[in-house]
């Protein structure tokens, strides 16, 4: 076990190496393949009209002047061991983990992007306990009332579901429901608001995953409702609710588990879509900036980020598969 | 993307067009409120005081620190928190555009053949902590928008005018007397050094550029966390993509005619989604969107067909201008009447559609001066039966042109933005009709300057005859809006925003001898004849005078449109 997760950990690292390189590569690369010089990079942060001294001048403050290669080894200095940043009158010790700070608000991105955190998690943890309890609930009902009106009604219901993009039914949500808008007031100030002023984004959110789990369930637990399994335990003469519970639903589980992990994963690197529509100040609109501003050192703090939680994600499903299915054993 | 993006919430809107909406009872505060009311006049006038203003904004500020920002709601909405030199008149229509003074005691007393400017200061100003504003301050706020690599975004006049050699900024050197383009006298005294005359130097010291900033509370980029108040309102916090709050500021001069101090709070939410912020301003939660581009799609149809939303709407003047240019320098548009025959061809009312209709997009342009802008006279040099285009007048300028059978040329736009792809495609259509065969190239808007359009090499290079622009002044004079446009000799490698090219030196002239006068009736006289003999250069084509529709809570009180920025004056808002 122990064996395990430091493997996957090791793994993991290499991961967002990888991930980091690549992001570095794209900003600066693929630009530069198109035909994009350094100094017009640096003729984006100047304002307007900049002249060649000040884009010298920027390109020096933010290091573009230096070789890709060595700006990269900053980057990673930053993370590991902090660095040092220019304000003008003063200079301030950017301690570890540094992503820097912003080409375009010259503020350092780790807090920022912490300061984000807790609006997207609350965003997608209370979501997701909508979406499972409802999707698997009605995926389950759905399975054993196989053709029923109930079956055919949670079945279209969830087609609109996975089918009605977020930006459609969060602004319908919010003309029909809360014209005043959503304020996100934080769970420490006050959780009756913080669960208020959230529960419609989670709902708006939670209708596309619950109709997407609903379905995964249903095609689960008819499969596994057919096995033989299935079949010897209703003949032992065990209850149906046992039946269904301890055998079918457990073995039905482990691919959601792994859909689930994924997704909570993707989540909390951003909701880009549902804090778009609810104006809610998470990573996911943080993500749409630095993209709009070709801000890297924003660009690579989200991204890092969101590799850092689809990681961790996979790893504990990966140790939930044992608990869920017996059949699993991590070595 | 975006246009799908307005398109569905247009479904929303008319799907839920039964939807209640409590706002649109107005509620009875001088019961003035009609369409368009504080565009002419000052709606809901009270001195009523306390409440909280509620604003929002779809994006957020490029920087708060009033030294380094460039945003037209920027520079109005400092105004609360700083006091520059001069400001304008706080009066609705055209009494508006007045400037006046506001730090300082009077507009500049020219001297030296108008290469010195000085202003004194008022007496007794002093920032929120209550310590006393000086001239020293005025000359450091102004030294450090030198220091172009830690602020970076606002404009750069100051620099280029000021006679301040290599000057770079107070924070390579810290001793302010290093700087040479403004001399303190005294304490209330500021006199500013110019390389040359510059007849508009009263706007440009309303810049918040010229916002005191003391030395020893300067924290460079980070000065933005907390810049120092003098004007009715300080800074309490702000978030960036979170929100913006002030409170009163308990050492502003109550004497001071520009700005009142009536809410208790103000609170400006951002990176609120556009739609939302449409939603929250009819449900009455919202009093305005402070950006002043004007409400979406969806809103829009909703306010304007119901008369209760309506009258507190006003269809304004943004002070923008949607043109496009021929390059000159590219063939076959180095010849005047192949710009001609552009001219005529063009059918501005389809352009006017693509970026929405009167009221969204705005009004047919014929001039390249706004009808809000000093210096503004109303002719048209390509006149065209309903602004449609004029077949017969186009063949005949391309016969002149020797390409009695048309051309080929490229147009190049904005890839992401909507209504600039839909006029593209419009004009395309348009100039087809007199065989100037047209290809549409897209680039991202965010490197149109820098390297597409703004880049004379790019334009020559890839054969770009046409290029569409959009153009908002810095302050609202003939100069402060052409200068930058049709002065030769702002020409440059890259963010060049002459894109036609166009070095008339009669043009040029006319800009040196507006700058030398000290004669405001002389200048605006001059800013005509400019925008004519640009006109008379056939080669930018204006089709638009921006307007958008705004909605003012009817809570709101003192509303009125400032015509120099184009939006709701915020300085002196309440609520009723």
């Amino acid at each position: 076990m122990a064996g395990f997760v430091i493997r996957r950990a090791l793994g993991a690292v290499l991961l967002l190496v990888v991930t980091s390189m690549v992001t570095f590569a794209i900003f600066f690369v693929v630009p530069r393949l198109a035909g994009q010089t350094v100094d017009q990079l640096a003729a984006q942060y100047v304002g307007k009209d900049p002249s060649q001294a000040e884009i010298e001048a920027t390109k020096v403050k933010l290091g573009l002047d230096q070789p890709i290669t060595v700006q990269y080894g900053r980057f990673v200095k930053g993370i590991v061991a902090g660095r040092e940043y220019s304000f003008g009158p003063s200079t301030e010790y950017c301690p570890p983990p540094c992503f820097g700070y912003s080409f375009k608000t010259q503020r350092p991105v780790w807090p920022d992007l912490v300061d984000r955190m807790e609006v997207t998690a609350s965003l997608a943890f209370g979501a997701s306990v909508l979406w499972l309890l409802a999707g698997v609930s009605i995926g389950v009902l759905s399975a054993l009332r196989k053709g029923s009106f109930f079956d055919r009604a949670a079945m279209i219901t969830a087609l609109a579901g996975v089918s009605l993009p977020i930006f459609f039914t969060g602004l319908l949500s919010l003309a029909l429901f809360l014209p005043t808008g959503v304020s996100y007031v934080s769970i420490t100030d006050d959780p009756l608001a913080w669960a208020k002023n959230l529960l419609l984004p989670w709902i708006t959110l939670a209708f596309l995953y619950a109709a997407l789990y609903a379905r995964l369930t249903r095609a689960g637990m008819l499969e596994t409702m057919g096995e033989d399994y299935i079949r010897t335990a209703r003949a032992k003469g065990l209850p149906e609710r046992i039946v269904v519970t301890r055998h079918a639903l457990r073995a039905t589980l482990t691919p959601i588990l792994t859909v689930f992990g994924l997704d909570i994963g993707l989540l909390l690197g951003g909701a880009v879509l549902t804090e778009s529509t609810f104006s809610l100040p998470g990573i996911g609109r943080y993500a749409i900036d630095a993209i709009n501003n070709n801000d890297l050192p924003q660009v690579l703090g989200v991204t890092m980020l969101a590799a850092f939680f689809i990681v961790v994600a996979n790893l504990i499903v990966d140790l939930l598969y044992a608990v869920a299915d017996p059949r699993v054993r991590l070595s | 993307m975006m246009m799908k993006k307005t398109g569905l919430a247009a479904v929303v809107a008319l799907a839920l067009g039964v939807t209640a909406c409590s706002s649109g009872d107005d509620k009875d505060n001088g019961g003035t409120a009609e369409f368009n009311a504080a565009d002419a006049s000052i709606v809901n006038q009270s001195a009523k005081t306390g409440g909280t203003l509620n604003l929002a904004l779809s994006d957020d500020w490029d920087s708060i620190d009033p030294g380094n920002t460039y945003y037209a709601f920027s520079w109005n909405f400092a105004r609360l928190y700083g006091r520059a030199l001069t400001t304008f008149k706080p009066a609705a229509g055209k009494d508006g555009l007045t400037l006046v003074p506001d730090l300082a005691q009077n507009l500049g007393e020219v001297s030296d053949g108008g290469r010195t400017v000085t202003y004194k200061l008022k007496p007794g100003i002093k920032y929120e902590d209550g310590t006393p504003v000086t001239a020293k301050d005025v000359k450091y706020a102004v030294a450090r928008t030198y220091a172009r690599d830690v602020l970076p975004n606002g404009p750069t006049y100051f620099v280029d005018l000021l006679d301040a050699g290599t000057y770079t900024g107070p924070y390579k050197n810290t001793d302010i007397n290093a700087f040479t383009g403004i001399q303190t006298p005294d304490d209330t005294t500021v006199v500013f050094k110019l390389k040359q005359p510059f007849g508009d130097f009263d706007f440009l010291v309303s810049s918040p550029q010229t916002i005191p900033v003391p030395q020893a509370k300067d924290t460079g980029a980070k000065y933005q966390e907390h810049p120092m108040s003098t004007g009715s309102y300080k800074v309490d916090t702000y978030e960036p993509g979170k929100q913006f709050v002030l409170s009163k500021n308990p050492n502003w001069d109550s004497s001071d005619p520009n700005r009142k101090q009536l809410v208790d709070k103000i609170d400006v939410k951002l990176k609120v989604n556009a739609e939302d912020i449409d939603n929250r301003l009819l449900a009455g939660s919202l009093d305005a969107d402070i950006a002043g581009s004007g409400m979406q799609a969806a809103a829009r149809s909703r306010v304007l067909s119901d008369p209760n939303l309506k009258k507190n709407s006003d269809n304004t003047f943004t002070g923008r201008l949607w043109f496009f240019v021929m390059d000159e320098k590219v063939a076959p548009f180095d010849n005047i009447e192949c710009r001609k025959a552009v001219q005529y061809a063009t059918d501005k009312v389809a352009l006017q559609t693509a970026y929405g209709g009167p009221i969204a997009g705005g009004d047919v342009a014929t001039t390249m001066l706004p009808p809000t802008i000093v210096g503004y006279q109303k002719f048209d040099l390509y006149a065209t039966p309903e602004s449609k285009g004029d077949v017969a007048k186009a063949k005949d300028a391309l016969t002149r042109c020797g390409r009695p059978d048309g051309f080929e040329t490229k147009i190049l736009l904005r890839a992401d933005r909507p209504n600039e792809v839909a006029a593209g495609e419009a004009l395309q259509q348009a100039l087809g009709k007199v065989n100037i065969k047209a290809e549409i190239r897209s680039v991202p808007a965010g490197q149109y300057f820098t390297r597409f359009a703004g880049a004379p090499e790019y334009m020559k290079g890839n054969q770009i005859g046409i290029a569409f622009h959009g153009w908002q002044a810095d302050w609202p004079t003939g100069y402060g809006f052409l200068q930058q446009l049709v002065d030769g000799r702002t020409i440059k490698a890259q963010g060049n925003t002459n894109v036609q090219e166009m070095n008339v030196p009669e043009i040029n002239a006319m800009f040196d001898k507006a700058a030398a006068s000290t004669d405001a009736k002389e200048r605006e006289t001059i800013y005509g004849q400019i925008d004519k003999a640009a006109m008379e250069h056939a080669s930018v084509v204006p089709f638009l005078y921006g307007k958008g529709l705004l909605y003012r809570n009817p809570a709101m009180t003192n509303v009125f449109i400032s015509y120099p920025f184009g939006m709701y004056d915020y300085v002196g808002l309440g609520k009723g």
